[in-house]
């Protein structure tokens, strides 16, 4: 047997579905189950990282709940893959961060925007604070820009770190793949599997949330997010080129590229989690992982937070209320790349890794 | 939910809703009234994954053409020409459109599952499966209009003369207990879980069978309908029987119980003794057969036995073989005499003669001297752990049905034409499947008689 009741269930899952098979048309869950007989700890996180949550094997499956061979995989291998991420987290110590995230998350997230307020208040005089800045370097008045650059590329690369020595526990446990190879294809049709969601759309007839209808727009919000996420990243390293490439501080006029790409990538950081919470307040419960219910919520509303205020931020930039926006975004924003590896974002990052060693597996047996 | 309808459908599986979609487009008012509750609707269509239509070239799931004059073969091979020539070869035909009509209602196909590879050029696959199919008729059916009720058990047909007149409910629905409605498609299945229907054939026996599908296949239609004077066909003692795993619930256990180990070792009966013959065919006769040999043995049990170097030769199983190291063990643990089983299994070793084995072929692995032979696969059971899987009858349909003609229409005993009462499905499968079974023919009858059936019903009830 496993070391969780939760792998035991996943366990005993695939051995029912391992026998069926019906399924295998929908995702990569279960063409990757139907290349082993038996399930490993590692097995089962890798196909529980793998699962998109869909829905569709729930809707179509003959023996879900109410048969008595109670089938559910969709929620089963969301607690499997919610009690990897803690498995997985480095150091050790910090892995009872997943086990009440939403309140870890957002004690971080209010520490965070309260030091940047307090700090901003402490080293500036109420004048320079309240009032408004306009022109280049007008951000910098507040905070000096080498000072803003070393604490965020400080914080960023702990989580790189952090996600790094994670993923490379779960790497690990997921053992050599069956049959393939680690190479640059796989990647590559990793990145284009992410990129597209191409396992969330339920084998071509569309996903599951609220009920039996295949209405769910879940990808679209993940889409409008997770492309709302990259645009503001790179709103900020363009604008990073610029103060040092060029010279060039920000603020700068709004048709320009940091600019441009920021306000459309702010727009999809805020309707894109608005969508995914509301999906998730409506999703059906027998699918729902209720336990991880705080760490998905605070993983939206951190997205959404840091959405929210970089685009009032640039609405407000040239009024008196400048100075504390900019403490409130730059507080979120450091609170967002902080709690990376302890929370929901590392979900991408196991499911990519999971779609890696998954090309590979397929690559190998059309080789073989 | 009105009153009166023009097309009332009794049954909510495949043939059902085929009928109530082919209805509904022909213009018709459609009631569909399933017996089973909302999750377990459908019947035996819930447990199906494919349909065999005839197709004159490869498709994109399909690996090549397969004609409708092989189609005919095939049916009267399993069926050893119990079938009605005219209605099969009008099936056949029609099954070839039906690969495109099942598409447009919203059903998705997919190229055959892993561990089927034999049925990739006859056989289309749902994609997920029949309860996917199902979900996806139904979604088609109430977006134009259908209705339908579940826990609907209809305990009485009004019919005249042969003519339909209304349906009685079990329980009110919208204040009514009747139905009246100009049409009446009868989809609702045969009778095999009703185990005091089956008793009547099988006697006693009938208590150790295990029902692959739901406990709504009742048949309780069918007995109306033939109380009414339909005209029934079908060799009503007979029913679709595999050897399933003995620890499988007693209904509803679906494809993931089956057992295709048999040809890979021996299997003995309550005594400990071999009763036929392991390694007569390939699958799926193989397959099909041992349901009924298993019925026969007393207690209406056997057991699989082979040892640990053929576990990997076949699908994973729901239930994991029960393992000893020894015969003896192993003996013990399936509460079978152990000096019986070793004896059996020590003369099945010595008369097994040298071969190449390929489970693919009738290969050249035989016994000699042993009663009854294993004519081939024959392999020596000796590497420990010994492995057995305990496996009852597992029955899947009933063959006994309604007589109908071209257009789905019922047929009365004294040999004329129901005015308005038309049938689809395992209900009138004994038509063109007198006996016998291959993979994916349940669901051709049940979408080619069910569109035809919806078709002449709706006609009907226009004119």
């Amino acid at each position: 047997m496993h070391g969780t009741r939760i792998l035991d269930e996943a366990d005993r899952l695939m051995t029912v579905c391992n026998s069926c098979r019906y399924c295998e048309g929908l995702c990569a869950v279960f063409p990757a189950m139907e290349m082993r007989r038996a399930f490993s700890d590692g097995d089962l996180n890798y196909l529980a990282n793998l699962c998109h949550a869909c829905g569709a094997c729930y809707v179509d499956c003959q023996f879900s709940p109410p048969h008595e061979f109670n089938v559910n995989v969709p929620k089963t291998l969301a607690v499997a893959r919610a009690e990897s991420y803690a498995s997985y987290a480095w150091p050790k110590a910090l892995s009872g961060a997943f086990a009440r995230n939403g309140l870890v998350i957002s004690i971080v997230a209010a520490l965070s925007m309260a030091a940047f307020i307090l700090g901003f208040a402490a080293l500036n005089d109420r004048g320079v604070l309240l009032g408004a800045h306009t022109g280049p370097g007008a951000f910098y008045k507040l905070m000096p820009h080498n000072a803003m650059a070393a604490l965020f590329s400080a914080a960023f690369l702990y989580a790189i770190f952090v996600l790094v020595m994670s993923v490379r526990a779960f790497w690990r446990d997921i053992g050599t793949p069956i049959g393939g190879h680690a190479d640059g294809g796989s990647i590559f049709q990793a990145i284009r599997d992410a990129g597209e969601l191409r396992y969330l759309h339920g084998g071509g007839v569309g996903c599951y949330n609220e009920d039996d209808k295949p209405t769910d727009r879940r990808k679209l919000f993940h889409h409008l997010t997770f492309y709302g996420f990259l645009l503001c990243f790179a709103a900020t390293s363009v604008a990073t080129l610029y103060h040092y490439l060029l010279g060039r501080e920000a603020p700068y006029p709004w048709w320009d590229l940091p600019v441009v790409l920021g306000t459309l990538g702010g727009v999809g950081l805020m309707v894109g989690p608005i969508g995914l919470f509301v999906a998730k307040m409506r999703r059906d419960p027998a699918l729902l992982d209720e336990i991880s219910y705080g760490m998905d919520v605070g993983f939206i509303a951190m997205l959404f937070l840091t959405g929210l205020t970089g685009m009032l931020l640039l609405i407000l930039r040239e009024t008196a209320i400048m100075g504390p926006l900019l403490a409130l975004h730059l507080g979120a924003v450091f609170a967002l790349f902080i709690t990376m590896p302890y929370g929901k974002f590392v979900h991408g990052i196991y499911r990519f890794a999971a779609l890696v060693r998954y090309a590979q597996e397929r690559r190998g047996e059309a080789g073989s | 939910m009105r009153s009166k309808y023009d097309v009332l459908v009794i049954g909510g599986g495949n043939a059902a809703l085929c009928a109530a979609i082919s209805a509904r487009r022909g213009g018709a008012s459609v009631l569909v009234l399933e017996g089973a509750p909302k999750f377990y609707r459908g019947g035996n269509t819930r447990h199906t994954r494919n349909m065999r239509c005839a197709h004159d070239a490869a498709t994109e799931i399909l690996t090549g053409p397969y004609t409708e004059e092989e189609f005919w073969e095939d049916l009267l091979r399993v069926t050893g020409g119990q079938t009605d020539e005219v209605l099969a070869r009008h099936m056949i035909r029609e099954s070839k459109e039906i690969l495109n009509w099942i598409m447009e209602q919203g059903v998705r196909w997919q190229p055959s599952l892993g561990g089927t590879l034999s049925l990739g050029r006859t056989n289309s696959f749902f994609l997920g499966g029949g309860r996917a199919m199902l979900n996806a008729l139904y979604l088609t059916a109430e977006r134009l209009g259908v209705d339908v009720e579940y826990d609907a058990k209809v305990t009485e047909l009004v019919v005249e003369n042969g003519m339909f007149l209304a349906a009685r409910l079990e329980r009110p629905i919208n204040g009514e207990t009747e139905i009246r409605a100009t049409s009446l498609v009868a989809a609702a299945g045969g009778f095999e879980a009703n185990i005091e229907w089956l008793k009547r054939y099988w006697g006693e026996a009938a208590d150790n069978f295990l029902i692959r599908g739901t406990p709504y296949n009742r048949g309780s239609i069918l007995k109306m309908l033939l109380d009414k004077g339909v005209q029934e066909v079908g060799d009503p003692t007979q029913c679709h029987a595999v050897a399933i795993d003995a620890r499988a619930p007693k209904f509803d256990g679906g494809i993931i119980t089956r057992h295709d180990s048999v040809v890979f070792g021996i299997v003995v009966n309550k005594h400990a003794q071999r009763f036929y013959d392991e390694g007569e065919d390939i699958w799926p006769k193989r397959y099909a057969i041992w349901g009924r040999l298993v019925a026969a043995q007393p207690d209406q049990i056997a057991y699989i036995i082979f040892d640990s170097t053929v576990v990997t030769s076949f699908m994973p199983t729901l239930f994991p073989p029960i393992a000893g190291q020894t015969i003896a063990e192993l003996a013990g643990k399936l509460e079978l005499d152990p000096a019986a089983l070793e004896k059996t299994i020590t003369e099945f070793n010595a008369a097994v003669r040298p071969g190449t084995f390929d489970h693919t072929i009738l290969d050249d692995c035989r016994t000699e001297g042993i009663t009854p032979p294993k004519t081939h696969w024959a392999r020596k059971i000796e590497t420990p752990p010994y492995l057995a899987y305990p496996v009852r009858p597992g029955i899947t349909f009933t063959y006994l049905g309604t007589r109908v003609n071209k257009e789905a229409r019922m047929l009365m005993a004294d040999g004329k034409l129901s005015a308005n009462m038309f049938a689809a499905g395992e209900i009138m499968a004994g038509n063109v499947l007198g006996k016998g079974y291959a993979a994916g023919m349940g669901m051709t009858i049940g979408s080619v008689f069910g569109r035809i059936a919806g078709r002449e019903a709706a006609k009907h009830a226009r004119n």
